[in-house]
């Protein structure tokens, strides 16, 4: 690692101005993404802000959503609640140290293609609350680890419309466990959407698939349904081609679990 | 006492006490006062010549103590890391061993290979220190690809063509003829995959020096310290054998690769005398990936000549070996002689020839991981015969029953160098079959049918060579050191005993085997006796622990020792006990007069060998220490029969190993309990190799696979539960009658595996590792 | 930069570089080698710690985010004449050949125990994915595992 200054703001305010002040500053939650990076010296801030002293933690259920603070550890989610598909998705992150450190907040403004929280935001038409407003799921990821998020501003909770019914179902890299290919498949009151996470440079939904279960939510009704991986990841663990068929397959079996 | 404790019983591991609780003593947990901290700066070019280094700026860096090229390690004469084998090409000639001076001086030829050393006196100042060195680089054409290797631009002025050299072994005319007159012949290109071996333990050195006395200390992660020493006193240059301490502590795993001397323990050890300070150095894992020696990697073609009732008559091979950048320690007797020869396996061919063509590529070196040639050799025959079977419409248990060297053949000499002493193989086979539960497998591949799964079964019947012996023929065959081990039992006076070995274990549990066998044979408590190991100030000479050699040439040494002490010590009863040696018995520790009630235990013996009153000091030295070197006289050759079962996701790709079995012959047995783990650990890595793990470079030399996030290490879930069993042929030359089980696991796992998965998909071959993509891309048909 | 932890029961208050992580502090400063490094890419799990009863990975929590902290080593959990059951598990049950996954693995396999439902042996295999051993091929650990859980 190189140097850094460390702090620990107790309130948003000072986290936010602490930042401005950096020259060149990072925010850190769990940090089992962010201290890999600088133990690999792949980055080298200046100021490091630990968002761990701010009260982002928790999970609220109002009448038809649940809101999970940014600072939610993967395993709190895990732990269950009303929406289970979101606490099989957790329990599917990583292991169990990564999820007793891990938060959710950190795992969307940081956008990795392998991620599996980005397949439920998207899937279950999330509004990401940050301290520079609210942006909804359809907009926040756009890239490779670029997210919608403004500059300087802190993720502060996710809001989850409950869905009808959803089911998350995901292929791991062999070595990693991130997501080779990780679809989430929900019913929601805005209609049926399928988030998929890992096959292309950031979540997205796949909208064929989405009509099709509108019309019919069965498995059958995926058969047969192209997949166009032109644009996907292609490494030594998966070709695009193949994680191709895999949101195919993914997503049928998805299907599968909630019909 | 001695059936809790003794020979054959499954005593719980005296090490264990440390471990558990976290006080084991590994080389990082080892500080000095005042100690330097010292880190490697690395080649990113897979091959380049280099113009210049400039350490300028790190060497003004606060708290950089020094930064040493390979220049300044040259200035000092320290010499090239050797190779300690000697193969000769089919002409005659002398392999090709090209300069490796362990800081590269002119050229850099894989990525990792370090060219500077920055010692600080904080970790943090001596990373950044080596970040802080700049050099000029020439990149140069880059060889990566095994099978164009060979023509491809020449990496050393010394390798035309790349090569190394280009070996044979066996009867090439008969083996024709056999192939000429046969009825069937199966032929399959074979891939072994590149492996790195991943102790969990990183490699990491401390370096003494003390310059009022010349003596150096080296605390370092080796699998021999002795050979570690000899390395570094003889062909390196630090300093002479008696000057030099090396001590392996507690290591974290071996496979291997810590047996060869590197780079970075002799860079801080002569820093160290240079400085004439402490200087610590331990891998980062990303070093490790690129550094440490890898494993494996062959191409193969490889055919198998039958007649139409499927009796072999013919095995021909042909194998392109990569030796990477350099020749490390054994790289060259691995595809060789610890390969070719082990090419008749279980079975009668009577003819046979190898070719192995040797060659350098700009990657990590290549040397022995668990197995070391003996898993290549036999992934080459259990897949040729397994395949041949499925060709000829035979069951592959029969075939091979069909084939097997009987009972009554032993001493059964090879058409390919070894003579085998003794084995049951057809006992093993049958044992694993009905483990297996084989006549219910139609049953049980109908309902995984019935799930939508495929399901397949895959046999491999193994032999290895352990115990690399005897020392003169392998000195005639071109080894460089002796294989013989040492021991020395230490009688204190009041009746325990410490026993000095030069092997050295690193998970294997010798201070509990070894320990065994001493309490057993002498009688005395268990907890009495002290295996001590690992440090060339304490015990003789010592060839460490490779190739599954400890207890047959390291424990018959220990059998060897306790044998005089006890010889010794009968002498000394029958004196006191006023009798001749020919009338006293030695039972559980207890001398006794034949015929009387008169008896003597082991410790009051002890106790008089140091106080001498009532002694024979006129015929016999006071003391009761003995030592001993064994050198064995033939190979060991454990074997065992290893069946797999798969299940396959047809959508996915995915493997599931859904029942495994091994049964081994490993002779006779000290502690089953260790022997099981033994397996477990060496299936664990056969089927790694089979389905998870794989080494790439891509095109332009760079390794892809350099993280456990690319790296596919077998994790709990990745593992089914096994069942292992074993069988019993004694070996029949060492006093032990024990032939070694290190290895076996990973001998024979990879070729079952890959056996059951073939059968699953009926295809004839998938590339290793059968990644999901893979499987899922040969069930496609590509 | 000051933090104050407490370590196996003992408070200690040490000065050190922002950048330090906690296995630097658990290693170097309090001398406790049995917490390992095993990689640098927070995958092995050699460095498993619990931090206010919860299995992670000391490698990656920076000394700050262990300010105020309740930490627990291998060397905390027992003693020789006193073993925690998973200590005396993994004894019983050879789960260890090396030694050097042993100390993470066992605290993780504590946390496994302790904070999550009853094991069968899939659900330990996959309990305990964030630690890697070479040596055992897992199949003892997963039987001390299930063998501590009953006496623990
Ligand atoms: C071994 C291992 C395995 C893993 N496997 C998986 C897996 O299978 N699936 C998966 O999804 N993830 C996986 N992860 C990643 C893990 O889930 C991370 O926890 C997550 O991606 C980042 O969360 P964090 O709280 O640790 O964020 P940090 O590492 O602290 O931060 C990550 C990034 O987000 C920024 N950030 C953090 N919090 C905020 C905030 N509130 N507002 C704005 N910016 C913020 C940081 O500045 C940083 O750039 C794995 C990690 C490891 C080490
Ligand atoms: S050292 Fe490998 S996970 Fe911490
Ligand atoms: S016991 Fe050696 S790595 Fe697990």
């Amino acid at each position: 690692m190189y140097r850094f200054n460390y702090h620990k703001p107790d309130d948003m305010d000072a986290a936010q101005q602490m930042m401005a002040d950096a020259e060149d500053g990072v925010y850190l939650s769990g940090g089992m993404t962010l201290i890999p990076t600088l133990k690999a010296r792949l980055a080298s801030p200046t100021d490091v802000i630990d968002l761990s002293g701010l009260a982002l933690s928790g999970i609220e259920l109002a009448d038809d959503s649940l809101t999970i603070g940014a600072l939610t550890l993967h395993s709190e989610v895990a732990a269950g609640n009303e929406i289970s598909s979101l606490s099989n998705l957790a329990l599917a992150i990583g292991d169990a140290q990564v999820r007793n450190r891990g938060t959710i907040g950190g795992s969307i403004a940081n956008s990795d293609p392998g991620a599996d929280y980005p397949a439920a935001v998207v899937a279950l038409g999330a509004t990401i609350n940050t301290t520079a407003g609210a942006i909804d799921a359809d907009d926040f990821f756009q890239g490779l680890f670029e997210t919608a998020l403004k500059p300087g501003a802190i993720v502060t909770s996710v809001t989850f419309p409950l869905p009808v019914r959803a089911a998350y179902e995901k292929f791991p890299n062999p070595a990693s466990r991130y997501a080779v290919v990780g679809v989430m498949v929900a019913e929601t009151n805005g209609g049926v959407r399928v988030g998929v996470t890992g096959a292309g440079p950031c979540a997205y939904r796949q909208r064929n698939f989405e009509q099709a279960l509108a019309d019919n939510f069965s498995v059958a009704a995926l058969d047969g349904l192209e997949v166009d991986y032109a644009e996907f990841n292609s490494d030594i663990h998966a070709s695009a081609e193949y994680r191709g068929h895999l949101v195919g397959v993914m997503a049928r079996r998805a299907v599968a679990q909630i019909t | 006492m001695t059936s809790e404790t003794g020979i054959g019983a499954a005593v719980k591991r005296k090490e264990d006490a440390r471990f558990i609780t976290g006080a084991g003593h590994y080389t990082d947990d080892i500080n000095q006062p005042g100690q330097l901290y010292a880190v490697f700066v690395r080649s990113m070019y897979p091959r380049a010549e280099i113009r210049s280094i400039d350490v300028s700026s790190a060497l003004a860096m606060e708290g950089v103590v020094a930064a040493y090229t390979g220049a300044d390690l040259a200035a000092d004469e320290i010499g090239d890391l050797p190779c300690g084998w000697m193969v000769k090409s089919k002409d005659g000639s002398d392999m090709i061993q090209p300069p490796h001076p362990p800081v590269a001086v002119s050229v850099v030829n894989y990525v990792g290979e370090p060219y500077a050393m920055v010692v600080a006196e904080t970790l943090q100042a001596a990373r950044d220190g080596a970040e802080a060195v700049t050099a000029d680089f020439n990149e140069l054409p880059v060889v990566v690809d095994l099978a164009s290797a060979h023509g491809a631009d020449q990496i050393h002025e010394a390798a035309p063509g790349n090569q190394c050299y280009d070996w044979e072994l066996g009867d090439r005319e008969a083996t024709d003829a056999a192939f000429a007159s046969a009825d069937h012949v199966t032929s399959l290109d074979i891939v072994n995959n590149r492996l790195i071996p991943n102790a969990m333990e990183p490699r990491a050195a401390v370096g003494m020096y003390e310059a009022a006395t010349g003596n150096y200390t080296l605390y370092t992660t080796s699998q021999n310290p002795h050979l570690e020493r000899l390395i570094l006193a003889a062909f390196v240059n630090v300093a002479a054998e008696s000057k030099l301490r090396v001590v392996s502590p507690d290591v974290g795993g071996g496979f291997g690769s810590k047996i060869f001397v590197y780079a970075e323990e002799t860079a801080v050890i002569w820093a160290a005398g240079k400085l004439a300070r402490a200087i610590k150095w331990r891998a980062d894992r990303s070093e490790s990936f690129l550094a440490d020696a890898h494993g494996r990697d062959h191409l193969t073609k490889a055919e198998l000549a039958l007649k139409a009732d499927g009796t072999f008559v013919g095995l021909r091979v042909k194998t392109v070996a990569n030796m990477g950048a350099y020749l490390s320690l054994f790289a060259s007797s691995v595809p060789t002689y610890l390969y070719g020869t082990l090419l008749a396996g279980q079975y009668r061919t009577p003819a046979i020839y190898v070719e192995v063509q040797s060659v350098f590529t700009n990657t990590a070196p290549v040397d022995a991981y668990r197995g070391a040639g003996r898993p290549e050799a036999t992934y080459v025959v259990e897949r040729l015969v397994e395949t041949a079977a499925r060709e000829l419409g035979k069951d592959p248990a029969d075939i091979r029953r069909l084939n097997f060297i009987q009972p009554e053949d032993f001493p059964y000499e090879t058409p390919v160098a070894l003579t085998y002493d003794t084995g049951d193989y057809d006992a093993s086979l049958k044992k694993a079959i009905e483990l297996i539960g084989y006549d219910g497998f139609a049953e049980r591949k109908a309902s995984s049918e019935a799930n939508g799964k495929k399901r397949g079964i895959g046999f491999s019947c193994y032999i290895e060579a352990c115990g690399l012996a005897p020392s003169q023929v392998a000195l005639s065959l071109g080894a460089g050191v002796g294989l013989f081990e040492s021991a020395e039992v230490r009688v204190d006076v009041t009746g325990s005993v410490s026993v000095m070995t030069g092997c050295h274990s690193h998970g294997q549990g010798h201070e509990t085997t070894f320990a065994q066998i001493v309490s057993d044979k002498l009688g005395i408590p268990f907890e009495n006796v002290d295996v001590v190991h690992g440090d060339t100030g304490r015990s003789d000479y010592g060839l460490g622990t490779y190739g599954s050699r400890s207890l047959v040439v390291g424990g018959s040494a220990i059998v060897k020792a306790t044998d005089k002490v006890i010889a010794k010590s009968r002498k000394i009863a029958a004196h006191m006990l006023e009798s001749t040696e020919e009338n006293v018995d030695f039972e559980e520790g207890t001398f006794s007069v034949t015929d009387s009630n008169q008896s003597i235990t082991f410790p009051e013996v002890a106790f008089s060998a140091y106080v001498p009153g009532n002694y024979p000091l006129d015929e016999l030295e006071p003391g009761l220490s003995e030592k001993a070197f064994y050198d064995p006289e033939n190979f060991t050759y454990p074997a065992g029969a290893h069946i797999c079962e798969v299940e396959v996701d047809p959508e996915t790709g995915k493997v599931e190993i859904v029942n495994f079995v091994a049964v081994d012959d490993f002779g006779e047995i000290i502690n089953p309990m260790i022997v099981a783990g033994q397996v477990h650990g060496g299936l664990a890595q056969g089927i790694g190799q089979a389905l998870l793990e794989h080494a790439i470079y891509d095109e332009s030399g760079q390794l892809v696979t350099g993280s456990y996030m690319d790296y596919t290490m077998p994790r709990a879930d990745d593992m089914p539960n096994f069942v292992v069993d074993t069988t019993v042929t004694p070996c029949t030359h060492n006093p032990l009658g024990a032939k070694g089980c290190g290895e076996a696991g990973a001998i024979g796992s990879t070729a079952a595996v890959m056996n059951a998965l073939t059968d699953a998909l009926g295809v004839v071959d998938v590339p290793m590792p059968a990644t999901p993509e893979t499987v899922w891309r040969a069930m496609e048909g590509e | 930069m000051e933090i104050s932890l407490t370590v196996n029961g003992t408070e200690h208050t040490t000065d050190v570089p922002d950048n330090s992580l906690l296995v630097e502090i658990i290693r170097e400063r309090l001398n406790l080698t049995g917490t390992h490094v095993g990689c640098d890419t927070s995958q092995c799990g050699a460095c498993t710690i619990h931090m206010d009863g919860r299995s992670v990975k000391s490698c990656t929590v920076l000394a700050g985010q262990a300010d105020g902290a309740d930490i627990t080593t291998i060397e905390g959990i027992g003693t020789v004449d006193a073993l925690h059951p998973m200590q005396e598990a993994f004894r019983e049950n050879h789960a260890l050949q090396c030694g050097f996954c042993t100390p993470g693995m066992i605290m993780s396999a504590i946390d496994l125990v302790e904070n999550g439902k009853p094991l069968d042996e899939r659900s330990v295999r996959e309990g305990l994915e964030g630690n890697l051993c070479r040596c055992t091929g897992y199949h003892n650990i997963v039987k001390a595992v299930l063998d501590a859980q009953d006496k623990m």
